[in-house]
């Protein structure tokens, strides 16, 4: 991903919503998906250790919805004590009732709250810790398979749909449980009235049946088009250099107008949709309000009722309808939330191909030599790239692996450091093989530096330590000075302590890669080794990284991965490699007399082994 | 990686209003006027807009009536009640008064529907004009603005804040109308009631009110700080997985693990926060709420004892405030969003307020272009006035036909000069002149047209490669984008692509390999017919026997105008009628190939250095062989 990646989904749902507002964004996000009730099994062990609190809020929410339904009662209570009717109780108990009421009320309020965010916080960042440390462990092979953007759309996303259908599940079950409590409440009341008024409930249900194929629809259509209007900003903007040079505004505005008119289109379409359903549900709310009224005199005329049921109707019916539309939408949360489940399993399902061994003991790396013995590899099966591969590097040697691209020399880095395992035969490291020891263990001995230097957020010094605990600012100067890093370093706005841009975008190429030579040295491996650490920096400080490479390979077993002879005419022993088996071997010197290939590149002067 | 900033802070619980909102960063000095700026946009369809507050104003007197008619049936099986052996006309009134009820109610909900359906017209269409001004002004914006700005500043500022303001327009306004009519009017007519218990009933509403409103303010900054912690946590996630080789060929798990955590950890600790800001605001709220009801119950029961009030009346009153209670509690809501009504509108007027600096003069005549030779005067720059010069005292001349090589190290002012050419940037000093025309001068589209430039990094838009080739001229002809597309030697490739030239290249031309997206830069920059073609380092990543034949073709399609390659490669550029060595802005060399060596300056050793791996001279011999 680049840096100027689209802020599409939110890292987290607006907060300025209010419930109505989160309610017709779900309305109108309905996905419909199968559900899928594997997932939901699989969040088991991620509840599990939260499950007290799981309880607690369950609890909570429970004694706040009992509070809930007492208040209509207690009421009905007051009016029965002033109409004076028999058994009733006294006004005094019923408003001190009613005070405590309110405290369980505005307990229960806060803790099933505070209980319930908490739960899905705590669950979600569970989660997303697992995924983050299982992508720790994967193999290399994996990750060059997948795109950093769809893991990215799953660490934040999915998890974060997962996270809302937590937060409103407990809710949830507090609406439920206040629909039954206010149903059951009424029919207890007075069921004749209850019958009536809950007559309308499937009304309601047929209501929203009808609706919602439409309303599907239409609210797709609005979301594709805002994405279709953001991509279309996002670009305009990444690319606005290129729409300047060429002349292309009014074309582009025209192109922008078209998108975005018709995005307003279908928005008001959407809007049109959702609005639709706001007087079917008021309209309900007024038939039950009159069927309570109409029905609640007949009944009190019949002497089947009190005018204190009636009064507890009236507020019963006017909260009737609010649960069964949050459920609903619910509903569509679970739905959304099942898909998101699954997603993030898929990551944390990537089977770990390398893992440690029980018996896995640190490598040693003593002596630091490196071998490959009769080594078959292939990044995909069928497909070779080394077949019966024999090398071995001697303590303190520096060798050169040359050829052309594809001829698999950053496959042997890649098994030195165990990136990937070998298909057959074995590679060795001091005479341990990779694969019986810890896998941590190996990159504290064999460091390699890339072509491409990446540079993480943070200060200078801290790049150069990176992983190393417990270096002394004294040191990382004197690395940085080793590789000629140390000048320009100083030349920057706060030397040592310079915040660097992710991906190091305000220092060059060159002083990057000098950077990640410094955290090699100050890595301090017996095994280095460098994966065309020099191939995408240009000829004026080629010379001077060249020297830094010097300084930074003396005393260690080398092994150098280039495609440009210039860089490797200082080998100890140059291996040409072409199609996975070695060409030549031999020092510089041998080479040339050997009039091979190495020999006639370097006579016709060809920069490079891709010319070829 | 990244150091904690500054001291500890206090927990937000226990910020006031007012810290919060200088937290947030609000000017509180010009929030009302970005507010009624904001607020102005809708005055633009003020039909739509009256309607939708009309219509909004209209639901909540109907809603007002519900609690008044629900007082009446009470009112009215009291005295059935109380007149005992009424028979079924006693029902008549009920009947009459179930009737208003259902009437009021469906009113009450076609007129939401009504606002609510025009406020979103309103606030959509608002939010389309915003869009297109937005993006009109980022295409009139010069380089100097889009250096400064991350373009990632850009896109948000064009999605969430414009979604900030509608939202206000859509959302709040409605709230606030709301909120006054049923607290006004409904207060009024509790008054004339029972003054008393009017007082009570709406005691509460300050209390709320004000618990709400902090409540909302807070909760907007408990959002923004996490969404800051969010912000680390997931650039500390993209970087691991975009350096996953360096993570793995580090040590680094229990490392990186640990900055997970400690990002994890500070997001957690706001994400907490903002918990205990709204659990302990609701359940204050709703505390706060049932005990105004417990007095009005309390002191309305005395009432009615005393018979100043009926029961229904009572039913009233209690009715009333639960009809209330919502408008009450969204006061968080109307300041959360009034709060980032005027934090997004301040960040989006500041853009759409912005004049371009470098713009026509008026009146201005396009280019003409007769003899295409370009001249630069005596050329000065920088990038800002305190910054260094990035180019000092240059002079130079191009000629159609002719080649002009520019070669130096990093940062000598190579791509500043070609962009000083388009009028990308103005000189400080000096001039640039086509023709004898001063670039200034004749309009900015003309310009463009007469000067290509082929930057190094490439930008593909996502659509087909033809219509990435013809992206300068759209209404170039089929047979002429493949002529170009054969010139930069990219026909080859795409002819063996399933839908040939109308294969999608992807977002960023993430389909085609670095080479292949610079060859299509470069059959772009081909169609226009312009007088001077720039090559800024244009080849770099294609490889050096495609480059050869690349450049050969080139030849013959540019000698009708002037070039200037640019590079880093002396065998790019070594065959140039004239080359110029740049060094911190200045031109330090110049000559031809052979008088440059013959010098012994900076570009004999430039040129000893490269021909130690490579012999520039071998290319130039291999390409007369073969012409």
């Amino acid at each position: 991903m680049t840096s100027a990646t689209l802020p599409l989904d939110p890292v987290l749902a607006p907060d300025d919503e209010d419930e109505d507002r989160i309610a017709e964004r779900y309305d109108r996000e309905e996905l419909f998906v199968e559900m899928q009730s594997g997932a939901v099994g699989r969040l088991g062990p991620f509840i599990r250790p939260h499950r007290h609190l799981a309880y607690a809020a369950v609890a909570a929410i429970l004694l706040f919805v009992a509070a809930q339904i007492s208040i209509p009662l207690l009421i009905k209570g007051a009016v029965d004590s002033l109409m004076g009717k028999p058994g009733s109780w006294g006004l005094p108990i019923i408003l001190i009732a009613f005070g405590g009421a309110i405290l369980i009320n505005s307990g229960a309020n806060y803790l099933s709250e505070v209980t319930a965010a908490r739960l899905a916080q705590r669950i979600i960042f569970d989660l997303r810790r697992e995924m983050f440390a299982h992508l720790q462990r994967v193999s290399q092979s994996f990750m060059d398979r997948s795109h950093v953007g769809r893991i990215m759309s799953r660490l934040q996303g999915d998890v974060n749909a997962l996270q809302e259908f937590f937060e409103t599940s407990v809710t949830a079950v507090g609406d439920l449980a206040l629909l039954i409590g206010i149903i059951g409440v009424l029919f207890a009341l007075e069921w004749r009235l209850a019958l009536l008024t809950l007559l309308l409930l499937p009304v309601l249900a047929g209501v929203r049946a009808l609706w919602l194929p439409h309303a599907r629809h239409v609210f797709a259509r609005a979301r594709d088009t805002s994405s279709i209007v953001n991509g279309a900003l996002a670009e305009n903007i990444n690319g606005v250099r290129v729409v300047q040079a060429t002349r292309r505004e009014i074309a582009n505005l025209a192109d922008f107008d078209i998108k975005a008119t018709e995005n307003r289109n279908a928005q008001i379409a959407a809007a049109w949709a959702a609005q639709i359903m706001v007087p079917t549900i008021d309209i309900l709310t007024g038939i039950a309000m009159g069927i309570v009224s109409l029905g609640g005199a007949w009944l009190v005329l019949t002497g089947h009722n009190d005018v204190g049921v009636m009064v507890a109707f009236i507020f019963y019916v006017q909260r009737f309808f609010e649960p069964i539309r949050t459920l609903s939408q619910q509903y569509t949360m679970a739905q959304r939330a099942t898909t998101a489940a699954n997603r993030i399993f898929e990551v944390i399902d990537v089977p770990v191909e390398i893992s440690d061994t029980p018996a896995a003991v640190p490598l040693r790396a003593d002596p630091p030599s490196v071998e490959l013995r009769d080594v078959t590899f292939g990044y995909r099966p069928g497909l070779p790239i080394l077949r019966h591969f024999n090398l071995s590097i001697a303590p303190q040697e520096v060798v050169a692996l040359v050829g052309p691209t594809g001829s698999g020399k950053s496959s042997i880095a890649s098994l030195i450091c165990r990136l990937y395992d070998v298909s057959g035969g074995a590679v060795r490291i001091g005479g341990q093989d990779v694969r019986d020891v810890q896998q941590q263990s190996i990159a504290r001995k064999v460091v390699m530096v890339l072509q491409e230097p990446f540079i993480f957020t943070g200060t200078v010094e801290e790049n150069i330590r990176f992983t190393t605990p417990d270096v002394s600012h004294e040191a990382i100067v004197r690395a940085a000075t080793a590789v000629r890093a140390h000048d320009f370093i100083t030349s920057l706005p706060n030397g040592y302590a310079t915040l660097l841009d992710q991906r190091g975008q305000n220092i060059s190429v060159g002083q990057r890669q000098l950077l990640s030579f410094a955290r090699a040295l100050v890595a301090d491996p017996a095994i280095l080794i460098l994966d065309e650490a020099t191939a995408s920096i240009d000829s004026f400080v080629e010379a001077q990284i060249q020297e830094a490479l010097r300084v930074l390979m003396k005393g260690r077993t080398s092994l150098l991965i280039a495609h440009r002879l210039a860089t490797v005419k200082d080998a100890d022993r140059i291996i040409v490699l072409k199609d996975g088996a070695i060409l030549e071997e031999g020092s510089p010197a041998q080479l040339l007399r050997l009039d091979g290939l190495y020999a006639s590149l370097h006579r016709h002067n060809f920069s490079s082994f891709d010319e070829l | 990686m990244a150091p904690e900033t500054g001291p500890p802070k206090p927990h937000l619980t226990h910020y006031s209003a007012g810290d919060a909102i200088a937290a947030l960063g609000i000017d509180t000095a010009s929030a009302p006027a970005v507010l009624r700026r904001v607020i102005a946009q809708a005055f633009r369809y003020k039909y739509r807009f009256a309607l939708a507050m009309t219509a909004c104003f209209a639901a909540a007197v109907a809603n007002l009536m519900l609690p008044r008619l629900l007082g009446h049936a009470v009112d009215q099986a009291v005295a059935i009640v109380r007149h005992k052996g009424a028979d079924n006309g006693a029902l008549a009134p009920v009947a009459w008064t179930a009737f208003l009820l259902m009437a009021a109610s469906a009113v009450r909900g076609i007129l939401q529907m009504v606002a609510g359906y025009n406020a979103e017209f309103v606030g959509q269409s608002v939010g389309r004009d915003l869009r297109l001004a937005f993006f009109e002004t980022l295409q009139r914006l010069d380089f100097s603005f889009h250096d400064r700005i991350h373009s990632g500043d850009l896109i948000t500022r064009g999605m969430l804040d414009l979604e900030g303001v509608r939202g206000f327009l859509e959302v709040g306004l409605q709230r606030i109308v709301q909120l006054v009519v049923l607290s006004g009017v409904g207060g009024w007519l509790l008054f004339t009631r029972d003054p008393l218990l009017a007082t009570v009933t709406l005691l509460f509403l300050p209390v709320v009110g004000l618990l709400a409103g902090r409540m909302g303010i807070r909760l907007r900054l408990a959002w923004t700080r996490l969404q800051e912690r969010m912000a680390v946590l997931t650039r500390v996630m993209e970087e691991n997985l975009q350096g996953a080789r360096v993570v793995r060929a580090f040590p680094a798990r229990a490392h990186q693990m640990a900055e997970f955590d400690k990002a994890g950890d500070a997001a957690l600790a706001f994400a907490n926060q903002r918990i205990q800001i709204r659990s302990r605001s609701m359940a204050q709220i709703n505390g706060a709420y049932y005990t105004a009801m417990l007095l009005v119950l309390w002191i309305g029961s005395h009432r009615i004892a005393s018979g100043a009030l009926t029961i229904g009346q009572l039913a009233e009153f209690l009715a009333f405030m639960t009809i209330l209670q919502m408008p009450v509690r969204q006061i968080s809501m109307i300041m959360n969003a009034g709060a980032r009504a005027v934090s997004s509108g301040t960040r989006l007027f500041e853009i759409l307020d912005r004049q371009p600096a470098i713009r026509d003069a008026d009146d201005a005549p396009d280019l003409a272009v007769t003899a295409g030779q370009v001249t630069l005067e005596n050329l000065s720059f920088r990038y800002a006035p305190d910054a260094p010069w990035a180019l000092r005292h240059v002079s130079l001349t191009v000629q159609r036909g002719r080649t002009l090589g520019i070669v130096g190290p990093a940062g000598a002012g190579k791509s500043t000069l070609a962009h000083l050419l388009t009028r990308f940037y103005d000189p400080d000093e000096g001039r640039i002149l086509i023709d004898g025309q001063d670039i200034r001068g004749v309009t900015l589209a003309s310009l463009r047209r007469s000067v290509s430039i082929i930057a190094q990094d490439v930008f593909l838009f996502d659509d087909s490669v033809e219509r990435n080739i013809a992206y300068a001229e759209p209404e170039t002809r089929r047979p002429v984008v493949r002529d170009a597309a054969i010139t930069a030697q990219l026909h080859d490739h795409v002819a063996g692509l399933p839908a040939g030239y109308r294969t999608s290249v992807g977002e960023r031309g993430s389909r085609l390999s670095g080479g292949q997206r610079q060859r299509t830069a470069i059959a772009r920059a081909l169609l226009p017919d312009s007088a001077l073609l720039v090559f800024d380092d244009a080849t770099s990543a294609v490889d050096a026997a495609t480059e050869h034949r690349l450049r050969h073709a080139l030849r013959a399609a540019t000698d009708g105008k002037a070039t200037i390659i640019i590079s880093h490669r002396l065998s790019s550029l070594m065959h140039a009628d004239e080359i110029i060595v740049m060094d911190g802005g200045r031109i330090i060399e110049r000559g031809d190939h052979a008088a440059l060596l013959a010098a012994g300056g900076y570009y004999a050793r430039l040129y000893e250095l490269q021909t130690q791996s490579s012999r520039p001279e071998a290319d130039a011999a291999r390409e007369e062989i073969e012409a």
